[in-house]
């Protein structure tokens, strides 16, 4: 039907690297996903601090997260910035262009999650006498936590299908990378690359599936 | 500092650039809504049980990197030797992506509607179709309007990807002046401006529907 040969054994031979890749994939998208958390707390609290500037700055940071592509961040952190005199490797452009996007729409996740929480919880703290800085870490961060928990692991698998973007600032080490480079050998790019989508779907499932379990087990009364 | 070598040929290049992000969002969203919606009916009417695979087919296409899809799609035309130009299959691909996701707000508007009241349209004497038609889509579409809006946007981001097949959208028409100019934050600041201005206002249009037309109010 074809007329082409498949070789899926050079792309099985390849697995381990391939899998090499996946673990760096991973790290990239935890790291950013750490990195984007305290952004996001920050931002945050930026935005209800009541302060102009601090408030402006954090919604400009979160409109542009949210309408301009993930690739573009990317690109500015790599390309952008080297106006600056500032040369990020690919990794660490790759890392601050997905930790830039994550805290903005982890943000916003944020914010709804504040809505969600009636202010008469934090007067209430206030009025037991907790100042409003342990007021908000005290009462109001753990349930925005646990409103925001499952829209921010659907960011972490944004962030770990984002990681594959850093193949086109030049970045080899993680699973599109390192099998574009495997493709770049041998031209069998539908067997390679059909390889890495198994991994990467893998990797989703598994990662829904933990953050279910562990929302299942942290947040039952 | 405000002396640039970008000139009016260089902007008009950025603009075809434009031109082409948004001819490839328009036919993605258009063929890949039109197939959410029949997907997302199948779904409906089918159920859980019997539609799993095209559940699991669909979950394929949201859980696989947009980047590594469209390179699948392009190694898959070339080996079936269709000979699509890049447009095609960026399309293809980006459409089958939307399809995906549609899907699930189609499903999700769909499944707001009380059982109730479509029960009592066909109580009526209403047919399936007309059920569809004049009961369920009107009160479907207020709930799904404003995550398609965002799903729209969504695609018009992710359609910079497929510069990777050579298709010359405003993100690779921007590195390309890049490359010949070396001012990369300028050109950049540029484009990442087109994209905020076609995409600010839509958002925020989109947010307001999502206030306004809350179910619960």
């Amino acid at each position: 039907m074809f007329n082409y040969t498949f070789h899926w054994n050079q792309a099985f031979k390849a697995l381990p690297h391939m899998l090499d890749g996946a673990l760096v994939t991973l790290q990239i998208a935890l790291m950013s996903m750490i990195v984007g958390l305290a952004c996001a707390i920050g931002l945050t609290l930026f935005r209800l601090s009541g302060n102009r500037i601090l408030n402006g700055f954090a919604t400009a940071w979160v409109e542009i997260a949210r309408n301009t592509p993930a690739l573009f961040q990317i690109y500015m952190a790599h390309f952008g910035l080297g106006n600056f005199g500032i040369h990020l490797t690919p990794f660490t452009a790759l890392l601050v262009g997905i930790a830039f996007n994550n805290a903005g729409y982890l943000a916003e996740n944020f914010r709804g999650a504040l809505k969600a929480i009636p202010d008469t919880q934090t007067r209430a703290g206030r009025s037991l006498g907790m100042s409003s800085m342990q007021a908000f870490r005290l009462i109001v961060l753990p349930q925005m936590l646990r409103v925001a928990f499952l829209p921010a692991t659907n960011q972490m698998v944004w962030a770990v299908l984002m990681t594959s973007l850093g193949v086109t600032v030049g970045m080899n080490t993680d699973l599109a990378g390192v099998t574009q480079e495997l493709n770049a050998r041998s031209f069998r790019t539908f067997e390679f690359f059909a390889l890495a989508a198994v991994i990467y779907y893998v990797i989703a499932k598994v990662l829904t599936l933990a953050a279910r379990a562990l929302a299942w087990r942290m947040f039952r009364y | 500092m405000f002396s640039t070598a970008l000139t009016w040929s260089d902007l008009a290049f950025l603009a075809q650039g434009a031109g082409m992000t948004l001819a490839v969002t328009v036919v993605s969203v258009v063929a890949g809504t039109i197939l959410g919606i029949l997907f997302g009916m199948i779904r409906v009417e089918l159920g859980a049980y019997w539609s799993a695979p095209l559940t699991f087919a669909l979950d394929v296409f949201r859980s696989v990197p947009l980047l590594i899809q469209l390179v699948l799609g392009n190694a898959l035309q070339s080996i079936m030797r269709l000979g699509w130009p890049p447009f095609t299959t960026s399309c293809v691909v980006l459409s089958l992506y939307t399809a995906a996701y549609c899907t699930e707000i189609v499903r999700g508007g769909i499944s707001a509607v009380p059982p109730t009241t479509r029960r009592a349209a066909r109580s009526l004497g209403m047919t399936w179709w007309q059920d569809m038609r004049y009961i369920v889509a009107p009160l479907a579409t207020r709930v799904s309007l404003p995550s398609w809006i965002g799903l729209t946007l969504g695609v018009m981001k992710d359609s910079a990807l497929v510069l990777w097949l050579g298709l010359i959208e405003l993100l690779r028409a921007s590195q390309i002046l890049v490359t010949r100019l070396q001012e990369p934050l300028f050109i950049l600041m540029i484009c990442g401006a087109v994209y905020f201005i076609i995409s600010f206002p839509i958002a925020r249009i989109g947010g307001y529907l999502e206030k306004r037309w809350s179910p619960n109010d």
